[in-house]
């Protein structure tokens, strides 16, 4: 049997038959801990993704086993790959789609900012249409620095507010990127 | 039969002639979609679960290579060519160099193309592991591709021991490696030819007489030599239809032609086929391998580029103690080399087909024009008019044996 | 059979088509033929089906723009003979406001896309196409970016202004 390794427990009061700690560190625990990715492949970073979800490095094992194709259901948006200029209202509109709370990696140069690709046809950085919460380098990244922005993103969200929808900073970034944000 | 079929041109929505048209669906496929691999937007008319007719529309992740092309020395392309068909990199990066080598008149030593014969052979075994792995999730066995996913880092592990990277690898230079292949690295291809045969053989074995599958596939999406040629097929796809269309035989670059090894032919062209040739072509990928390595005991040691100082670019350490390495480098790296005023065409057999590489060259720093003969975007076309009269289903699986990869598609 | 060489592909070619066609050399062996646009059509139907040619297979079509030439454009026809691995490229140079060739998908139903291809980079109207758009840039690009005369980044880009540079 191998070893079963439970999450650290967020600071809070202890004692004999207690815990409290504040309503946002558990569940940005929880959160953290079961992000569904939304894997938005095109290209070469996508074949990459494949070997940090199959055998060999298994996302699965940070959380993250359900790989979610709607992004209705998913709240990671794992952009991977060039995204040229034809696929930009595509990507930005299944941004829309997702609920919150919603977060986003782009993973590799292209996504970043376009890459090798300095040309009429790619857009340059997905920051360019969605806010971006994790920026993974490499050309394309290997699985470890995937599994790394994985990792840096479930930092965030542990740290976050519950209510990250509703402070005046978000809707202020939406509102830069002419997104309305949805509150349901 | 009222219901005829009228108006039959590729692309172009067709309709029932008395039917009134709004008792088809439109199903818009793509271009994200779990079931695509990639980003292919298909808008299909379906009657229930058959297709009517489809719309393909490509270009979602149109690159502007050609453009690129033109303004990069010969030297910068290579990372280009890298993101073609990203499945196989090493495959483009060979023929980009041969390409250029062709236009230079650089004659290669043997052991430096043995040694690219092994790259090729390992990033075809890589590529088939891919397609054919994808084509078992497709028809619902999820586990076939845990295996022999393994089995593909293992080659990723000997690209690594290579050039140092694994999915887009560079790999080479104009007129041969960057560096000689260590001991590692022999050691671990020998290690593969050890173990891949069971896996592989394992792996097929969940497939072949599986009545799933064969119900699945066999029959689906058959395509007849006739039509394969009309729609310039190549590669696998082609050879299951039953052409015995390899570009390694007949028009051997790198030394194939010394090689012994078989090209394995479909008859049906269907699904089934293209699987099992694939499957096949690995195996035989693995006899050029040890045959490649047997070869290279016999070349003198050592040799991993062809002696042309004034096209390969020297080492570093040299380029900073020895002025004549520096005055190369420097020569080669700003395009002051004389090149030949020429046109070359030359093809290799990548994994999905023939590739080939159309330069025009006007003696500048970089080529006047360069067009990739990608034979994914050619294969591809069939995919809409093919589609038509077929179930959803069928046609997922058949986008899946095709093995369309978007970056080679949209270029 | 007899082997097929690049001479007696000229000769078979001069014999039927006379001077509808030119030889241009043959660069690393392979045979570069010229012709023009009006006989491009009678050329490929000929060596397709053409009993000793036998150039059945279409490998590609492209186009090169040459800008400082009366003609433009050189459409560019790569075929090949499976049987005997023979290869041929064609070449038609045209010119004007709006280049025109006919459309090679009559003789192969494969020359679809890449015939859209061409017209999408260089804007070289294909006659007789059935369905000539734009394949890989957007619909509404106004421009044929593959000419010359087009630059290859995007000229929108703010953030590559000498500003950011302190220039």
């Amino acid at each position: 049997m191998s070893k079963v390794t439970l999450a650290e427990a967020p600071p809070g009061v202890e004692g004999a038959g207690f815990f409290a700690t504040s309503l946002d560190k558990a569940i940005g625990l929880a959160r953290a801990n079961s992000l569904w990715p939304l894997p938005f492949a095109t290209s070469c970073c996508g074949i990459e993704f494949m070997a940090t979800m199959g055998s060999t490095y298994d996302l699965a094992r940070f959380g993250a086993e359900r790989p979610s194709f709607s992004p209705r259901q998913a709240d990671m948006l794992l952009v991977m790959g060039t995204i040229a200029k034809k696929m930009a209202p595509v990507l930005r509109q299944v941004y829309v789609q997702m609920a919150e709370p919603r977060w986003v990696i782009a993973v590799g140069a292209c996504a970043s900012s376009g890459g090798i690709f300095d040309t009429y046809s790619v857009l340059q950085g997905i920051d360019e249409i969605i806010p971006v919460d994790v920026y993974v380098p490499g050309c394309p990244p290997r699985p470890e620095a995937i599994l790394d922005g994985v990792l840096k993103l479930q930092e965030i969200v542990k740290n976050e507010s519950l209510n990250r929808r509703n402070t005046p900073e978000y809707k202020a970034l939406l509102e830069k990127y002419g997104i309305e944000a949805n509150n349901e | 039969m009222s219901n005829r079929i009228t108006k039959i041109t590729p692309n172009n929505p067709v309709f029932y002639d008395n039917d009134p048209q709004d008792e088809l669906i439109t199903l818009n496929l793509g271009p994200t979609h779990p079931a695509t691999h990639g980003v292919f937007q298909n808008v299909l008319q379906i009657d229930g679960e058959r297709i009517v007719s489809g719309v393909s529309t490509i270009g979602y992740i149109h690159r502007a290579f050609e453009k690129i092309a033109e303004h990069r020395p010969f030297y910068q392309i290579t990372p280009l060519t890298d993101r073609l068909n990203y499945c196989s990199s090493p495959i483009n990066n060979m023929g980009w160099h041969m390409t250029v080598e062709k236009l230079l008149d650089i004659e290669i030593p043997k052991r430096v193309q043995y040694m690219r014969v092994i790259v090729m052979e390992l990033a075809r075994i890589a590529d088939h592991i891919i397609c054919n792995g994808i084509l078992g999730v497709d028809t619902g066995a999820f586990s076939g591709f845990l295996y022999v996913m393994q089995e593909r880092e293992f080659i990723y592990e000997i690209f690594e021991e290579i050039c140092g990277a694994r999915l887009t690898t560079n790999i080479g230079r104009i007129g041969g490696f960057e560096r000689d292949f260590n001991a590692i690295a022999f050691d671990k291809i020998r290690e593969f030819l050890k173990r891949y045969p069971p896996v592989l053989s394992e792996f097929e074995e969940l497939f072949v007489r599986n009545r799933i599958f064969i119900e699945r596939t066999s029959g689906v999406a058959a395509v007849t030599p006739e039509q394969a040629l009309d729609y310039s097929w190549s590669g696998p796809i082609l050879r299951a239809t039953g052409v015995d269309y390899d570009v390694r035989v007949t028009a051997p670059y790198c030394s194939y032609e010394e090689f012994e090894f078989d090209v394995p032919v479909g008859t049906n062209g269907d699904v089934y086929d293209r699987f099992m040739v694939r499957n096949e072509e690995m195996r035989q990928s693995m006899r050029i391998i040890q045959q490649a390595l047997e070869k290279i005991e016999k070349e003198p040691k050592g040799v991993f580029h062809a002696d042309v100082p004034e096209f390969y670019l020297p080492p570093k350490e040299q380029v900073y103690n020895n002025m004549e390495a520096l005055i190369y480098h420097f020569k080669i790296v700003m395009g002051e080399w004389e090149t030949p005023k020429s046109e070359v065409y030359h093809a290799v057999e990548g994994a999905n087909g023939e590739l080939g590489f159309y330069l025009i060259h006007d003696g500048g720093r970089t080529p006047y024009r360069l067009h990739f003969r990608r034979p994914s975007f050619i294969n591809y076309q069939m995919f809409a008019p093919m589609s038509r009269g077929m179930l959803i289903s069928d046609a997922i699986i058949n986008m899946s044996s095709l093995n369309v990869i978007a970056g080679e598609l949209d270029a | 059979m007899n082997k097929l060489d690049n001479q007696v592909i000229i000769d078979r070619l001069q014999a039927v088509l006379g001077d509808k066609v030119h030889v241009l050399g043959e660069p690393h062996g392979l045979l570069a033929i010229q012709t023009e646009s009006a006989y491009i059509l009678e050329l490929l139907a000929f060596v397709k089906n053409d009993e000793l040619l036998r150039l059945n297979y279409l490998t590609d079509i492209t186009a090169v723009h040459y800008p400082l030439q009366e003609k433009q454009y050189a459409v560019v026809y790569h075929l090949h003979n499976l049987f005997q691995n023979i290869r041929v490229r064609v070449k038609v140079f045209i010119g004007g406001e709006q280049p025109t060739i006919p459309s090679a998908t009559s003789v192969w139903q494969g020359a679809n896309w890449m015939e859209r291809e061409t017209y999408d980079f260089f804007g070289i109207h294909f006659e007789g196409h059935p369905d000539l758009r734009r394949i890989l840039n957007m619909d509404d690009l106004d421009v044929f970016p593959m000419r010359k005369e087009y630059p290859l980044e995007d000229p929108n880009r703010i953030d590559k202004k000498d500003f950011y540079f302190g220039r």
